[in-house]
């Protein structure tokens, strides 16, 4: 899987979350899942078992602390697959 | 001073009518919405019809995000869109978004009396049995807390007085009306979303089941299964759904210059301690008594001043009972008893939901002139004879109807009763 074919299935699975509209027309590897996209922190972990189900990885508690940007989650699961 | 509380605003999801208009047409003409479940019989449930309102998924993408509806089991859709629903009916529009305004005035009294059943059931025993507590995610805790549907009517509506959820059984829903009726004559709130919401989930019904409680002898006519005061009532059908009523100070009302339907005259809560013939699952006819007493004295009007009543009327045993205490506490005799009807024959018993659907009910025959039939009792329960010519089996319409007394009641013999009187300007 292409690295820009992860990021489009990134994007589809935090959709549902975002609260700001504007940011997500605009989004790219730097955008910031809470702070830019308005996603509510709680809901983090939904977005983690999502990556989890639809790219057949485990994401350690660790590893989804570290994601903060859109990017993070790209390349975690880029890793993780490969 | 205390403050004089009316209805402004009414929101009903119901087995038989989603919304007011078809609500209204299907009390009007003694439809039922009780149905044949087909996953009942596969899990062998001795009674395998049930109320369920329908179509409402295909409704809630209109009312919720996408996040939102994730995070959202039946008993939390019903209530929302009944809640919504109230607060438009009610002249208020819906918060835009990124209005970071709150309504301080307002709060919701939304109870439940079991909830959160079918995540429970579908979700989190599953998953945490088998070692996957982790894949719960974050949406677990608002589904299954008691107040998990006041909680989320709050942010849909930025309520900012008293949100809470109250929980009495059977009594749940009326007692959330009460509940607000008192916060709002104190002058603690100006407005409060009241009602009650139960999800559709055989995990609540189970129970019942099991306690031989619940209708077996009709479940290949689901629509003839609810018989309140009938010879042939063998229990109830079990329902869901949610009703609710957006409650206002009358001079908040006047002020807005918004539609008043009905006022609530007065109002009673009280326990038959277990005592007399009550039990965790059985009344003690002088607590129902006293409870309707307390309400008549609270609204200051004479018994005989009631047009109709809205029983509690399961279909159990109790009905013939129920009959009495209302003769006793009205001072009537079956020649002169006012009309009485059973909304739970036409929708089952939405258990926490019940009296605040059978409340909705209420308002809609003050509103529009008439009394719902109480279907399914050709056959008049023999204790009960005397009183047939007070129980409608087809719409009695009514247009000086103007005074409705409502109970509910609820295990732990916890009693609930209001008194509503059409508005007229």
């Amino acid at each position: 899987m292409t690295r820009e074919e992860i990021f489009k299935k990134v994007i589809e699975i935090v959709r549902p979350y975002v609260k700001s509209q504007e940011a997500l027309d605009s989004v790219n590897d730097d955008t910031n899942i809470l702070e830019d996209l308005k996603v509510n922190s709680a809901r983090l972990v939904d977005i983690i078992l999502n990556f989890e189900d639809e790219f057949d990885i485990e994401v350690e508690d660790e590893d989804a602390d570290a994601v903060n940007t859109v990017g993070d989650a790209v390349n975690l699961i880029q890793q993780k697959i490969t | 001073m205390s403050q004089r509380v009316v209805v402004t605003g009414l929101g009903v999801v119901a087995p038989n009518g989603v919304g007011l208009d078809q609500y209204t047409k299907a009390l009007r003409g003694g439809i039922s919405g009780v149905r044949h479940y087909p996953q009942l019989e596969e899990l062998k449930f001795g009674c395998t019809v049930g109320g369920i309102p329908q179509g409402v998924d295909d409704i809630a993408d209109r009312y919720f995000e996408e996040d939102e509806l994730l995070a959202m089991n039946s008993s939390h859709r019903y209530g929302c869109i009944a809640a919504v629903d109230a607060w438009t009916d009610a002249g208020f529009e819906l918060p835009t978004p990124g209005d970071e305004s709150v309504d301080w005035d307002s709060g919701a009294i939304l109870g439940t009396g079991i909830g959160g059943m079918d995540t429970a059931g579908e979700k989190l025993v599953p998953l945490v049995d088998t070692g996957k507590v982790r894949r719960l995610g974050s949406t677990i805790v608002e589904q299954v807390m008691g107040s998990g549907v006041s909680a989320r009517v709050a942010g849909l509506l930025s309520l900012g007085n008293q949100v809470t959820a109250n929980s009495s059984a059977c009594s749940t829903g009326l007692e959330a009306i009460i509940e607000g009726y008192h916060r709002i004559i104190a002058g603690r709130a100006k407005r409060m979303l009241c009602g009650g919401t139960e999800g559709s989930s055989h995990y609540s019904w189970a129970g019942f089941d099991s306690m031989r409680v619940l209708c077996r002898s009709h479940n290949d006519e689901p629509e003839r299964a609810s018989r309140p005061l009938s010879a042939s009532a063998g229990g109830f059908v079990p329902g869901s759904g949610a009703g609710i009523l957006h409650l206002e100070s009358l001079e908040s009302a006047q002020e807005r210059g918004v539609r008043i339907y009905a006022e609530i005259l007065g109002a009673g809560i009280n326990c038959g301690g277990h005592r007399s013939g009550g039990s965790m699952t059985a009344p003690n006819p002088e607590g129902v008594e006293r409870c309707i007493l307390q309400a008549i004295d609270d609204a200051s009007i004479d018994p005989h001043e009631v047009d109709a009543i809205n029983g509690h009327l399961t279909a159990t045993g109790a009905d013939s009972q129920e009959v009495f205490s209302w003769a006793k506490a009205l001072k009537r005799t079956p020649k002169t008893f006012p009309l009485i009807s059973s909304t739970k024959s036409m929708i089952g018993h939405g258990l926490g939901a019940a009296g605040a659907l059978e409340s909705v009910a209420c308002i809609l025959m003050l509103e529009n002139g008439f009394v719902h039939p109480s279907i399914n009792c050709e056959d008049i329960h023999p204790n009960i004879e005397e009183y047939v010519g007070s129980i409608p089996q087809a719409v009695h319409e009514m247009t000086n109807l103007n005074t409705i007394i409502k109970a509910g009641f609820g295990f732990g013999d916890v009693n609930s009763c209001a008194i509503f009187r059409k508005w007229v300007d």
